[in-house]
């Protein structure tokens, strides 16, 4: 028989866990650190729990992002639409004509427009997606500064209330220094984060459509011979992009309550950043959904560390990209040190040889 | 009668811009055979099947299906009425699992049972005996491997027609046999398969009947047992064909002033090969025999710096040199013709000029560029010379055939006026009227006196142009055999031995 | 003859660029049909033209950059304008130190060093790139983020004031030279990258590392080499971009100076007819990228669009460009167009072609 147990030892870690595991890894260093830093904040609950509550929105643009990356491809417009999207329900709740729910209806909208746009134009029409995420953004951009250019503050009832309804967690959170305890409190948004954190993950680990953007993102010619719809794989993932850039935009409108032009601006810049942080490479095929929020907690604690330490305003964003920067490098010698052991551990031949001995 | 015919296809054209890479083609396969597609590169074989398939649309001409009118408008459409089909070029997911890659793109669930999947692919690669495992990432498998996991995928379709483009070209003996044992297997379950190779011995051994295509048209169908081989040579070429055997080698020479070209002590590589000794004298052409794998091309790649070298020391012209880059290598003189013509070789948009000239321009440096006068002037000469058929120096090299873009390639290096020029598989996938050309040129060079290391999978070819033979095994050198009467027999014996 | 045809068809990626800028141009002049009258003020011109090429100076010399950068790395650079913030932060502050009157030496070391900077900036990036593998885009978006700080750090105050009389004049216009100097500048710039075209191997090695590193590599090219030096080329640019917005504007706004330059850049870039995917590059069309987007900027002005809404004309543009110059849609066109020729041409006697035709369309 042939010794098909030594095959089986090269089963190695594939890329996309191995960096998932890094990122995971160095999102429990940098908060440990941060613990052992500054305990005041840190060590308590509601410090981490008000990550979410104040940058759900942003955790959100980086799943829709996520699925475009890993497809291989790159949406540029998502914080531009996000912003619109603030805008536009802010108006609408305001001018009294809509609620709530024609609200949401019109953010999920204007993603929806904005994802069709983008995945037609990319998938069917086979241009740039820089280029036409880059239009897509001018597009959100400019309607986002027509519709209104001032702040606006929904008053709405309703609205006030969602934006004003927290949980509580009742069995967690801090005693503070008069002695009350104060319980943690957590925000819609969040629940909005973790329920599409889930749904997404389940996409694309379980989902045809979820395998084949890894397929497509991995070697586009192959996945169209392997039978896969690589049109119809793409397009998809820059609809559901937009459609969660909509979600986004009302998600960020329920936390902060107001509509403004500078709303979910960088958010793209952001949301690359926490991707590739979360292991997920812009090639394309590689990285872990779960990577995304990974990536967007390890990026939002680094700023609260710089703001804890009390970094000059101007410093912080330095310091934010400097320890961008070790994190890229300390992503690509891993993987090169990988790639550079490959060559020696994989002898494929040889184990043949092997087999015609015995 | 008539039902016995599983799939039909009469006129068919298709034009690429500038092309015309079938005219009016006709082509039936039966249930139940094995039916050879035979004609040279650019013949026309690769398009016909892509038709097929589904991966390029025909501009004109009908295709039946069991009778039926079909068209293909992209390869799902083609898997899904029974066609399956392993090309070439692996296309499978670098970055997927072993058993996705078996199952993505099937089937109509939406949601994937990983599972049952991976308990499934476990199974089918057992029983086809691929040392693989399933959740393996199909980037870490060989290329064999990947190769044999292709076929696997294209059998387990349960297809009416199975297409096999190559599948031999990175197999060993074995993994043949036991893909041709497979075929047979599926033969007699009723599926037509259509099966394109370079390899004239496995055509006969494996095939019904023969199909030959010759620069976009067809040539005629045959009974295999009906068409000697001389003749389906002659046919794909479209003439006699005498010159194969009128190759003759020189006897190895042994140079009087004794100074090797090139000269290796204790020579190794990041690429894994074992420490190597090796010397090559001016005139002479040698090569490195072994099974793929055996470390034949990590040893070339060794001496030309392309994988990084870790050890062992070099004289060129008896003189010590430091070759730490092939732009090193290169200015001692040495030229490296790569294995992998689309990966390493071609810079496919570039004009077949640019390709020309790529290597000379390098030597030169980046501050003295040739003028376009003279690279248009080097560029048409080495066309003439070497026969390469292109539209114009400007067309870009990945609109040739792979004959002659392997043939660009040899310029490039040919227009350098290297003292020591290596070949790795410079014949592989191209078809036989320009392998003998190239056979013969080796041999025309040597005699001017420049020194060649000639690689080849076809061993055959190997005893015919070199003088001398560097056999390996499990990626170190085994033993060595020199003489004109050498027979295929002798390098397997050694091979096997392992040297004794 | 067949020559000629040669050259004509290596001119057809700037179809699409200039039939864009001929189609601005009508625009303008149905608009109004003083178009093109150039007015002198103090001896020099000035008109839509002019003021076109003035306005566009920068985005020009970063296309140029851009163009490199893209064709060998297959990314692009989104740190240009925060670079060229951060070199001409560095000129500001050695002219503004140099002390005494300010002398045209010291505004040219002070380019100089600015230049450096920028090739230091462009090593930083370039090394990420390069050596550690890193995408572009990913290893340029640290100076994005970071890059505008380290401006201001070296301003150490908001916007420094460059008084001085040839910082104006370099902004503005040299007495006696009847051609904004921005422009003249542009022009000498873009000669300096077409001398180091023609006289170094820099585009054929630049185009096979973007088609293919791997032979690149066994073909003596040092793919890692060249990528960084388009990086390192990509800084000079930045620089000298950075150096013309400083002396235009006549203060060095660290927040504002080259704003999502990169984005119009990248458009220049692509507009040019050339592949965001790296490879055969044409840096004519990024040029003519350039002043298209430049003179479609100024057209909406002109047109009197409400400014707020001037970047979704620009969006709208964009996407209508690029679905004409898609290649689908090209493909499809040509084969409508065959078809309507076909029928015309053989009637409906010959009329199996056209079906067989027709079954090919999706």
């Amino acid at each position: 028989m042939r010794p098909l147990g030594t095959t089986k030892t090269q089963t190695r870690m594939s890329n996309s866990t191995l960096l998932f595991i890094i990122a995971g890894i160095i999102f429990v260093l940098m908060y440990g650190f941060a613990l052992i830093s500054y305990p005041g904040s840190f060590m308590q609950f509601q410090t981490f729990f008000d990550l979410f509550n104040f940058n759900a929105a942003l955790f959100i643009v980086t799943l829709g992002l996520c699925v475009v990356m890993i497809g291989g491809g790159i949406d540029i417009s998502v914080g531009a639409v996000c912003g619109l999207v603030t805008m536009a329900c802010a108006m609408l709740l305001e001018s009294g004509t809509g609620g709530i729910w024609s609200a949401l209806l019109l953010a999920l909208g204007i993603g929806l427009a904005f994802g069709l746009m983008h995945g037609f134009l990319i998938a069917y029409l086979e241009i740039q997606p820089f280029i036409i995420t880059l239009a897509g953004m001018f597009l959100a951009q400019g309607l986002l500064t027509t519709l209104h250019r001032e702040p606006l503050n929904v008053t709405q009832p309703a609205f006030v209330a969602l934006r004003n309804f927290t949980i509580e967690i009742p069995w967690l959170g801090t005693v503070n220094r008069r002695g009350i305890f104060i319980p943690c409190e957590i925000k819609p948004g969040v629940l909005v984060v973790v329920v599409l954190v889930i749904l997404y993950a389940v996409l694309m680990k379980w989902s045809r459509f979820g395998r084949s953007v890894y397929a497509v993102g991995g070697d586009r010619e192959s996945a169209r011979m392997l039978g896969i719809n690589v049109k119809k794989t793409i397009f998809l993932s820059y609809v559901i992009c937009g459609l969660t850039a909509g979600i986004s935009g009302f998600v960020f409108l329920m936390t902060t309550g107001a509509g403004n032009i500078g709303n979910g601006s960088l958010f793209e810049m952001k949301a690359i950043a926490a991707n590739v942080m979360g292991g997920i490479l812009l090639n394309g095929g590689v990285g872990n959904l779960l990577g995304a929020p990974i990536g967007t907690m390890t990026l939002l604690t680094i700023n609260e560390l710089i703001r804890a330490a009390g970094v000059q305003s101007n410093l912080q964003a330095i310091v934010s990209g400097l320890l961008l920067y070790l994190f890229i490098v300390l992503q690509s010698i891993i993987i090169a040190l990988r790639t550079s052991k490959r060559f020696t551990l994989a002898l494929p031949s040889w184990l043949k040889f092997q087999r015609t001995h015995d | 009668m008539k039902s016995d015919v599983i799939l039909k296809m009469e006129g068919i054209c298709k034009s690429f811009p500038g092309v015309r890479a079938l005219h009016n083609v006709d082509f039936t396969l039966k249930k139940g055979e094995i039916h050879a597609l035979m004609g040279e590169n650019g013949a026309g074989k690769s398009t016909l099947i892509k038709i097929i398939t589904g991966v390029y649309q025909k501009d004109a001409g009908q295709i039946y299906l069991e009778g039926k009118p079909v068209h293909f408008r992209s390869p799902q459409d083609a898997q899904n009425m029974g066609i399956g089909a392993v090309f070439q070029e692996i296309a499978l997911c670098p970055n997927l699992t072993v058993a996705e890659n078996i199952f993505i793109g099937r089937g109509r669930d939406n949601f994937v049972n990983w599972k049952k999947m991976n308990a499934k692919a476990a199974e089918m690669l057992d029983s086809l005996g691929i040392p693989a495992s399933p959740t393996q990432e199909l980037a870490s498998c060989s290329i064999a491997v990947q190769q044999m996991i292709a076929i696997a995928r294209a059998v387990d379709m349960d297809c009416k027609i199975l297409i096999l483009d190559e599948p031999t070209s990175s197999l060993d003996e074995d993994e043949v046999q036991k893909l041709f044992g497979l075929m047979r297997q599926l033969k007699d379950r009723g599926v037509g398969i259509i099966f394109i190779t370079h390899f004239i011995d496995q055509v006969y051994e494996i095939s019904d009947r023969i199909t030959v295509l010759r620069n976009g048209e067809l040539v005629g169908e045959y009974q295999a047992s009906a068409l000697p081989q001389i003749e389906l040579i002659a046919k794909m070429m479209g003439k006699a064909l005498s010159d194969v055997s009128a190759i003759k080698k020189q006897a190895a020479r042994k140079s009087d002033d004794s100074v090797p070209v090139f000269e290796a002590r204790g020579l190794t590589s990041a690429a894994g090969v074992r420490p190597f000794d090796f010397t090559i004298e001016k005139g002479e052409v040698n090569g490195f025999a072994g099974l793929l794998g055996s470390g034949r091309s990590e040893s070339v790649r060794a001496i030309f710096a392309a994988d990084k070298v870790t050890g062992g020391e070099v004289k060129v012209n008896g003189k010590r040199v430091k070759i730490r880059s092939p732009l090193d290598a290169m200015r001692q003189g040495i030229g490296y013709l790569p294995e992998d013509r689309k990966g390493d070789g071609i810079i496919e948009e570039l004009s077949v000029r640019d390709n020309i000239i790529l290597a000379l321009q390098v030597l030169k440096g980046f501050f003295r560029p040739l003028s376009r006068k003279q690279a248009e002037e080097l560029a048409e000469e080495f066309i003439e010379k070497l026969d390469i058929k292109a539209p114009s120096t400007n067309t870009p090299i990945k609109s040739l055939s792979g004959g002659n873009q392997q043939k660009v390639i040899l310029a490039r290096w040919l227009i350098t006026q290297p003292t020591y020029l290596i070949l790795d598989e410079p014949t592989r996938g191209i078809d036989v009227g320009t392998k003998v050309e190239i056979q013969k040129l080796v041999l025309k060079l040597a005699e001017a006196g420049m020194s060649l290391t000639f690689i080849s999978s076809e061993i055959d070819e190997m005893l015919r142009v070199c003088s001398r033979l560097i056999v390996m095994k499990d990626r170190e050198i085994v033993g060595e055999l020199t003489g004109t009467d050498l027979t295929e027999q002798d390098v397997m014996h050694m091979i096997a031995q392992g040297g004794k | 003859m067949p020559r000629l045809k040669t050259r004509v068809s290596n001119l057809s990626h700037l179809f699409l660029p200039l039939s864009v800028l001929v189609i601005l141009i009508i625009v303008n002049l149905v608009k109004g049909a003083d178009y093109f009258k150039i007015t002198v003020v103090n001896g020099a011109f000035y008109g839509n033209i002019p003021n076109m090429l003035f306005g566009a100076s920068e985005l020009v010399i970063l296309s140029i950059g851009m163009t490199l950068v893209t064709a060998a790395s297959r990314g692009q650079d989104i740190s240009i304008g925060e670079s060229g913030a951060i070199s001409s932060a560095i000129f500001v502050q050695y002219v503004l130190r140099a002390g005494g009157d300010v002398t045209l030496w010291t505004i040219l070391v002070g380019f100089l060093i600015s230049c450096l900077a920028g090739i230091v900036i462009g090593a930083f990036n370039g090394t990420l790139v390069s050596f550690f593998n890193v995408q572009p885009m990913v290893a340029t978006l640290i100076l994005f983020l970071g890059g505008r700080s380290i401006a201001f750090i070296i301003d150490g105050k908001v916007s420094p004031i460059l008084a001085n009389e040839i910082s104006n004049r370099i902004g503005t216009v040299i007495p006696g030279i009847p051609i904004q100097t921005p422009i003249i500048l542009t022009a000498v710039f873009i000669v300096i990258v077409a001398v180091v075209l023609k006289t170094t191997n820099l585009r054929l090695y630049v185009e096979t590392v973007g088609i293919n590193p791997n032979a690149a590599r066994l073909n003596g090219i040092n793919p890692k080499k060249i990528i960084f030096l388009t990086f390192l080329i990509m800084g000079v640019c930045s620089a000298v971009a950075g150096f013309i917005a400083v002396n235009k504007a006549g203060r060095h706004d660290s927040v504002n100076l080259l704003k999502f330059i990169m984005m119009d850049a990248i458009l220049a870039v692509a507009l040019g007819g050339n592949s965001l995917g790296g490879g055969k590059f044409s840096i004519t069309g990024s040029i003519i990228g350039a002043y298209t987007i430049e003179m479609l900027n100024r057209t909406l002005l002109r047109l009197e669009v409400n400014p707020e809404a001037i970047k979704v004309f620009k969006a709208v543009f964009i996407i209508v460009l690029m679905i004409v110059a898609s290649p689908v849609v090209r493909e499809y066109a040509k084969k409508v167009l065959d078809k309507v020729q076909g029928l015309i041409a053989s009637g409906p006697s010959h009329h199996t072609s056209g079906l067989s035709q027709g079954e090919r369309g999706e």
